[in-house]
C-alpha cells in the first residue's frame, strides 16, 4: 500500500532556546521537552485475550521479540536513574505475561510506581488481595460502555461481565482509588452520568479519554468519534463534573471551545510522554505506533535515555509550532492545534487543524483531502488472526473469509456472476 | 482532612521525607512518593531554597541565605505556602 505521508511542519535543525524566566507558564517550558518523561506509557506485551474494535495498538498476538524479564528490569532500572517516578503499563492485556506481577513488584522496589490498564481477565479475588496490599500501584479497569450492551459491541461478548467482576473484587479486597477507564465514542457519550454512577457504586474513579483513529481505531474512527453535538455536551460536562474525573488530559481539543480544561493543554508527545512498545521502541506517544513516530530502541546503546534525550525526532517534536494554518486561528492558544496522532492518521497535515476542531476546521480539512488520499497505517498489526471468543459485534457477526475464486477451484461456476 | 495551619515563614521547614526533587532545565519536577502528587518549581532559585530550607532556622532565612531579592520574598513565600499546602514541604521540630 502506498500511503500518502503528511509532511511534518518544517522547524529548525537546532532546538529552539527555552525560554528562562522564572514566572514563565510551564506550559511554554514543556513546549521545549524535559530530561526525563513524566508520563511514560509501556506496553508489556502485544497478546490479548480479547479483540477490541478501537485498540490503539491493533493488539491480538504476542510478539515473538517482546523484552525478556531481564531486559524489563534493564529498563525499570534505568526509569528509577532517569526518576521517571511512574509508568503507565499496559498492552496489549499486560497480565497475560507471565512475569507481570514480578515486573510489577521488581517497580515498585525501584521506586517506579505503577498504574497499569487491564481488561480485568486475571483480577480474580486472589490478585485483588495482593493489589490492596501493595502501596503505590494503581489499577484501571477498561469499560467503554456504562451497559454490557453497549460495551460488549466494542469490546467484545463477556468483557463487561468481567471487568464488573473484577471491579467487585478489587472493592471487596478494599483497594481504593482504582479507576474506570472509558474511552469515550458516539455510542457512549450519552453513558457518562452513568458511568459516574458506576464507578460510585464500587469507591472507584471514573477516567474518561479520547478516541483516536490509531491502530485498529482507524477502522472504526469514522462510526464511533463523538459528533460536534456530543463534542460539546462532553465539553460542558467536563467543566462541570472535571475535578471529580480523570482524562489524562486528553481532550485538550475541546478547550478552544472557550474555556481551558484542567490539566496540560498541550500535545506531550515526544515533550512530556512518550510510550515504550512491546519490543522495545520507543515512539513519541502511545497513539503514534508508526514509523515516522519512532523515536529509537530501549535496546540499543545508550538505552532508554539516550532516545529521550538524543533522538532528532524529539528534538523536532520540542520546538514550539511557528507555521501552519492553525497558527493563524483565534483559538491556537486554547487548543495548540489538537492531537498530533489524530491528524496523522486521518490523513492531515501535522501543523494543520485536529480532525475534530470545534470550530469545524477539521471536518472542512477532511472534506478537501485529495481523493486519492490514503492515511497513513503503521506497518505493525498484531490482531489475531482467526476468531476470537466473544467477538464484537459492532463490524457485523464474524462470517469465514471466502477465499477468492480462482480458475482451479472445484466448482466450474466459481467467479461467475449469476444475477 | 482539616487544612493545616496557613503557612509560616518564620517557622523551620524541610523538604518532605518522602518528596523526591528531579532536576530539570527551567528548575525541578517535585513528586511525593506518598500521596503521588506531582508539583514544580518553576526557578533553579526556588530549587536550592527548597533545597537548604533544613539548613536555616526559618524559611525567611533561607531565601535571605539563597539571595532571594526582598522585592520578590512574597511571591516566593506563597510559592512555598502551595507546597506546604500539597505536603511536598513540612515542619521540622527542631531549628537547624
Amino acid at each position: 500500500m502506498t500511503a500518502v505521508l503528511p509532511a511534518r511542519p518544517l522547524r529548525p535543525a537546532v532546538p529552539a532556546a527555552r525560554p528562562t524566566s522564572p514566572t514563565g507558564r510551564l506550559i511554554d517550558q514543556f513546549e521545549y521537552g524535559l530530561d526525563a518523561p513524566i508520563c511514560l506509557t509501556w506496553e508489556l506485551t502485544y497478546a490479548c485475550n480479547l479483540a477490541c474494535v478501537h485498540c490503539l495498538s491493533s493488539s491480538g498476538r504476542r510478539d515473538p521479540r517482546e523484552l525478556s524479564t531481564a531486559e524489563a528490569e534493564r529498563v525499570l532500572d534505568e526509569l528509577q536513574r532517569m526518576q521517571v517516578f511512574y509508568v503507565n503499563v499496559g498492552g496489549g492485556e499486560p497480565t497475560v505475561r507471565p512475569d507481570f506481577w514480578h515486573l510489577l513488584d521488581y517497580a515498585i522496589g525501584h521506586d517506579v510506581g505503577v498504574k497499569f490498564s487491564t481488561n480485568g481477565v486475571k483480577l480474580d479475588r486472589a490478585r485483588a488481595e495482593q493489589l490492596a496490599a501493595t502501596d503505590y500501584v494503581d489499577v484501571q479497569i477498561s469499560l467503554d460502555g456504562a451497559t454490557a450492551e453497549v460495551n460488549d459491541r466494542v469490546r467484545g461478548a463477556g468483557s463487561f461481565a468481567t471487568a464488573v467482576r473484577a471491579l467487585e473484587n478489587l472493592a471487596e479486597a478494599g483497594m481504593r482509588d482504582f479507576k474506570v477507564s472509558v474511552v469515550v465514542t458516539r455510542e457512549n457519550a450519552g453513558q457518562l452520568d452513568e458511568f459516574r454512577a458506576l464507578t460510585d457504586r464500587y469507591g472507584a474513579q471514573l477516567r474518561i479519554t479520547r478516541l483516536r483513529p490509531s491502530g485498529r481505531g482507524a477502522d472504526v474512527w469514522d462510526s464511533l468519534h463523538p459528533t460536534q453535538d456530543q463534542q460539546r455536551e462532553l465539553y460542558s460536562w467536563l467543566l462541570a463534573h472535571g475535578d471529580r474525573v480523570l482524562t489524562g488530559d486528553s481532550f485538550f481539543h475541546l478547550s478552544a471551545y472557550g474555556q481551558a480544561l484542567p490539566g496540560l493543554n498541550l500535545c506531550g508527545a515526544g515533550r512530556v510522554v512518550c510510550l515504550i512498545d512491546p519490543v522495545g521502541d520507543v515512539y513519541a506517544c502511545p497513539f503514534a505506533i508508526h514509523e515516522q513516530f519512532l523515536a529509537g530502541n530501549v535496546r540499543s546503546p545508550g538505552g532508554f535515555q539516550r532516545v529521550w534525550r538524543s533522538s532528532e525526532l524529539f528534538a523536532e517534536l520540542r520546538s514550539p509550532q511557528t507555521g501552519g494554518a492553525c497558527t493563524r486561528c483565534a483559538h491556537f492558544d486554547a487548543c495548540r492545534g489538537g492531537c498530533m496522532a489524530a491528524k496523522f492518521f486521518t490523513g492531515l497535515p501535522l501543523d494543520g487543524p485536529d480532525p475534530e476542531c470545534v470550530q469545524g476546521y477539521g471536518e472542512a480539512a477532511l472534506a478537501a483531502r485529495a481523493a486519492s488520499t490514503v492515511p497513513p497505517r503503521s506497518s505493525l498489526d498484531h490482531s489475531h488472526t482467526g476468531p476470537v471468543r466473544g467477538q464484537p459485534t459492532l463490524l457485523g457477526m464474524p462470517s469465514i473469509p471466502k477465499a477468492p475464486a480462482k480458475t482451479c477451484d472445484e466448482s466450474p461456476l466459481a467467479g461467475l456472476d449469476l444475477r | 482532612m482539616p487544612d493545616p495551619a496557613p503557612f509560616d515563614p518564620s517557622l523551620p521547614w524541610r523538604r518532605a521525607r518522602s518528596v523526591a526533587l528531579r532536576p530539570e532545565p527551567f528548575g525541578a519536577l517535585v513528586y511525593h512518593f506518598g500521596n503521588r502528587k506531582l508539583s514544580f518549581l518553576k526557578s533553579p532559585t526556588l530549587v536550592s531554597v527548597v533545597e537548604t530550607l533544613a539548613d536555616h532556622p526559618s524559611a525567611e532565612a533561607t531565601l535571605v541565605a539563597c539571595g532571594v531579592p526582598e522585592a520578590q520574598h512574597p511571591a516566593y513565600v506563597k510559592a512555598l505556602a502551595d507546597l506546604a499546602r500539597s505536603q511536598m514541604i513540612e515542619l521540622r521540630e527542631s531549628p537547624a
